[in-house]
């Protein structure tokens, strides 16, 4: 009972995580129709920055509270979202006219250089962030011990859906960006400033990546490879959820992370391939995954 | 018997009946014209029988059987072929291999993978029979995406005529070429129908054209027939003319 | 003199074939005579590559559909010869070949049926979730596997033992290897040829260009591309079954989804809209690949540049470029 709870706590730490990346990768396809293979790079440069953030303040040395610990992470998030606001008209505004395997391909680039940007500026050791972690106290939940930052994490994703929600719903950008989405040429022919919805939309899908890396930065160091492991799952549960749906994202990240944990815990073996497994059926049976549209 | 036959063909895009209880029939040998102005149900219906849509109700008998459930492959194989209102080519293939390959597919030979396409004789000879029939034998090395329109249009119909059909549904033959060429177009399309004795459904808006090269003619409003009959007939039927008013009808 | 006038009638592709293919078969074949065997060691490894990359371009070239896990199909290829090797104690090449085709044609017969469902963007993400069952698989059954330090293959028997290379050492061993690789090649480049000129290979393309119009020519679209699918995965199982006794040890890395990427940037690379574009890409990126590894380690940078470049500027590749160069520098009378 004890260790099914922590698990469920576990489950959502991960899914918190997960939904930030899918949910910034799924809003850039729905906007954009641009499959970013980057994302997940995008995702290791936020945590890589936030923990290189975290332990210059510690180097500093000024007595840095938890507190200001934690403010250094939307800034993390921030600077992967400035990188996406330069990514996307140098590098992905010249192909929307060309076929998308171009645009597909250009992400692909895109992440061989920024795997070895991180690698040339970091190194390969792992970079941690763990005093972050260590400066919040240590919970009991049902008599088992548990780091009360998770929690933290957890508060955070269930905040940044909600956050996400309202903004794509109840804000004049919001509908901006729907009408984009739904249709280029007739928002354009009404008005809008489709260049810049376009990179307002990569740059708060970058945002979502580089948050998903800060925050989880702090219980697992910077390491390199991690872009694109999770990548792939993203793709799972975008694929899983519908492909440009932000409700899709969300149950797509709970259901990858409740098996995933379950997988580790019952079928360690087979944990990854049972959940690409899950990705292969659901697009096969729904081909536009449980919450798509098109 | 009819050689191809509609009983009480719905189909409903939401509240809208796009085609609403049709009867059509269409005789062997005859070259008709389906019009009618936009929205009436015209394509719809030639995509029900093409089984691009499948309809709400009723059925589609060809040659007398029942077709309904029938899929693309199995009505093209049955005889039924259909050009496009907008052109449906294979740009990237030249216009002798765009011919040649309804031929291959029509006689089972699309699936070879271990000859040369160009080293059919039989297939070739006949494709560059149908390009002479269209006029298309000089461009045979061009990419298709490289015609001009007219040509397009034509290509598109030789595809078509290529399966060697037994009915051939033509949508809107001339739409986007200029009043010369549509003339010419429609020259080639009917010699070669006749000739060929396909039986032929023509969607056309252009009255003029409608008047001199059908045999009959079947309007359309508003998803049902409003008028079935002769082009002398169609010609003085007042309802048709108020119906297609800005439709060029002379007299 | 009339006759004279007329349309001239166009070289027999199997003459233009012949015209190109001979002399650099011949040239190929020289290699080993003047090259050390370093270098002959890469061009076999770029030649495997071009094989792999030939049957991923019959998909993304001549069928339209961009696969991002042909690593699946290597993959397969390359621990069918390793699990022969260490567990059933094979040594002949020619059965690693047999059994590594039968296994990535199963394979690629299983994952194309999925994957041909769909198209465009949702075919290339099916195909890299479901190589990517694969991938981890070959990293968590590591008893079976080796996990991530992957199996090791020893030198197989070349032909039954009638081309013995002991006593050469190395050198021998890879001059004799690029020989049978050659000889594998010539037949892959021959028999793909033969395909995209058939008329399968003509209704691909049709698929490719206007699916729709394809349908209503009476083409079974989806089975078509299946097929495509399933040639397309025996070459590049091939080309896993000759890289591994070359590399000697297979890992789940070449698994692993940005092995498809660069299968499908060595395409790029060469051209995919010519059929000589993924040959001259595998080679390429094959020496383009060492000498970058081997000059910096910060390789992926440089490759990751080439590739955003080349989709910038150069979208037809090397061998599309080359083509335009031609066509400018000496015209074609039209006729």
């Amino acid at each position: 009972m004890e260790i099914l709870a922590i698990q469920i706590l576990n489950s959502l730490f991960y899914a918190s995580v997960l939904f930030l990346i899918a949910a910034g990768l799924s809003l850039i396809f729905g906007v954009m129709n641009i499959v970013n293979l980057a994302h997940g790079s995008l995702y290791a440069l936020g945590a890589y920055i936030t923990a290189w953030l975290i332990g210059r303040a510690i180097a500093g040395g000024s007595g840095a509270s938890a507190i200001w610990l934690f403010l250094l992470m939307p800034i993390g998030a921030l600077a992967v979202a400035l990188v996406g606001a330069v990514i996307e008209p140098t590098l992905l505004r010249p192909l929307y006219r060309r076929a998308e395997e171009y645009q597909l391909l250009v992400t692909f680039g895109l992440l061989l250089i920024l795997e070895d940007v991180m690698r040339f500026v970091w190194g390969g050791l792992p970079l941690t962030a763990d005093t972050v972690v260590d400066a919040l106290p240590i919970v009991r939940i049902l008599g088992q011990l548990y780091p009360a930052y998770n929690l933290v994490v957890i508060g955070i994703g269930g905040i940044a859906a909600l956050g996400l929600w309202a903004f794509v719903y109840r804000t004049r950008f919001g509908v901006m960006l729907r009408a984009t989405s739904q249709d280029r040429r007739m928002a354009s022919a009404l008005g809008l400033d489709v260049g810049r919805v376009y990179i307002l939309a990569f740059a708060i899908g970058c945002f979502m990546a580089g948050l998903g890396g800060a925050i989880v930065v702090p219980s697992q160091a910077a390491v390199l490879g991690m872009g694109v492991d999770a990548l792939v799952l993203a793709f799972v549960v975008v694929v899983v959820g519908g492909l440009g749906s932000l409700k899709g994202a969300l149950v797509g990240a709970l259901i990858v992370s409740f098996v995933r944990t379950a997988g580790i815990q019952f079928f360690p073996e087979v944990e990854l391939a049972v959940l690409y497994l899950i990705a292969g059926i659901v697009l096969l049976v729904r081909p536009t995954g449980l919450f798509g549209t098109a | 018997m009819a050689l191809l036959q509609t009983v009480n063909l719905t189909k409903r895009f939401g509240d809208f009946r796009a085609v609403n209880s049709v009867n059509f029939t269409v005789n062997q040998g005859e070259f008709l014209s389906l019009v009618g102005s936009n929205g009436a149900g015209k394509t719809t219906l030639v995509n029900l029988i093409s089984a691009q849509l499948w309809p709400d109700t009723g059925q589609v008998l060809f040659e007398g059987r029942d077709i309904t459930q029938a899929t693309v492959f199995q009505r093209i194989r049955a005889g039924i072929a259909r050009s496009f209102q907008l052109v449906n080519l294979f740009d990237r293939l030249t216009v002798l291999d765009n011919v040649s390959l309804a031929i291959f597919s029509r006689e089972g030979k699309a699936r070879n993978l271990a000859t040369l396409a160009e080293g059919d004789r039989e297939v070739r000879t006949e494709a560059m029979d149908v390009l002479g029939l269209f006029g298309l034998d000089t461009k045979r090395r061009l990419l298709a995406g490289g015609l001009a329109q007219g040509e397009r249009k034509l290509l598109d119909v030789a595809v078509a005529y290529a399966l060697r059909p037994k009915i051939l549904f033509l949508d809107e033959p001339t739409s986007g070429v200029g009043t010369r060429d549509k003339a010419q177009i429609m020259d080639t399309i009917s010699a070669v129908v006749r000739a060929g004795t396909v039986t032929a459904v023509v969607i056309e808006h252009d009255m003029d054209i409608v008047f001199k090269y059908s045999d009959r003619i079947v309007v359309m409003h508003e998803g049902a027939f409003l008028a079935d009959g002769l082009p002398a007939e169609i010609r003085v039927n007042k309802e048709v003319a108020t119906v297609l008013l800005g439709a060029a009808v002379p007299g | 003199m009339i006759a004279l006038t007329g349309t001239p009638r166009p070289a027999l592709p199997q003459l233009r074939l012949m015209g190109i293919a001979v002399p650099i078969a011949v040239l190929l074949a020289l290699v080993p005579s003047f090259a050390n065997s370093y270098q002959t060691l890469l061009l076999a490894y770029g030649l495997i590559i071009a094989i792999a990359g030939l049957g991923f371009n019959l998909l993304l070239g001549y069928t339209g559909l961009l696969s991002f896990g042909h690593s699946a199909y290597f993959g397969t290829g390359a621990y069918a010869v390793a699990f022969m090797a260490q567990d059933l104690g094979v040594r002949s090449m020619e059965a690693y070949i047999l059994c590594g085709l039968a296994l990535s044609a199963i394979v690629s017969a299983v994952f194309g049926f999925i994957c041909v469902r769909h198209t465009r963007i949702f075919f290339g993400i099916l195909t890299l979730a479901l190589s990517q069952v694969l991938w981890s698989l070959a990293l968590k059954l590591f008893w079976i596997t080796g996990g991530s330090d992957g199996l090791r293959v020893p030198r197989p028997t070349l032909l039954g033992g009638m081309l013995t290379y002991t006593g050469g050492g190395f050198p021998r061993f890879i001059s004799y290897y690029y020989y049978y690789v050659l000889v594998l090649f010539v037949v892959c480049v021959l028999v793909m040829w033969m395909i995209v000129h058939s008329p399968f290979g003509k209704a691909l393309q049709a698929i490719r260009d206007n699916e729709t119009r394809a349908a209503f020519l009476g083409l079974r679209v989806r089975r078509f591309r299946w097929v495509a699918f399933l040639i397309s995965g025996v070459y590049t199982g091939l080309a896993g079954v000759l890289w591994v006794p070359l590399n000697g040890l297979t890992t789940p890395d070449i698994l692993y989804w940005p092995f498809s990427g660069e299968i499908v940037f060595l395409t790029l690379l060469g051209g995919f809209r010519n059929f000589t574009g993924p040959i001259v890409g595998g080679i390429v990126f094959t020496f383009l690949k060492t000498y970058a590894v081997a000059t910096t380690e910060y390789w992926q940078i440089l490759l990751g540049v080439v590739l955003v470049v080349l989709v910038l500027v150069l979208p037809t590749g090397i061998v599309g470029a080359l083509a335009q160069l031609i066509g400018r520098l000496w015209p074609q009378r039209a006729d």
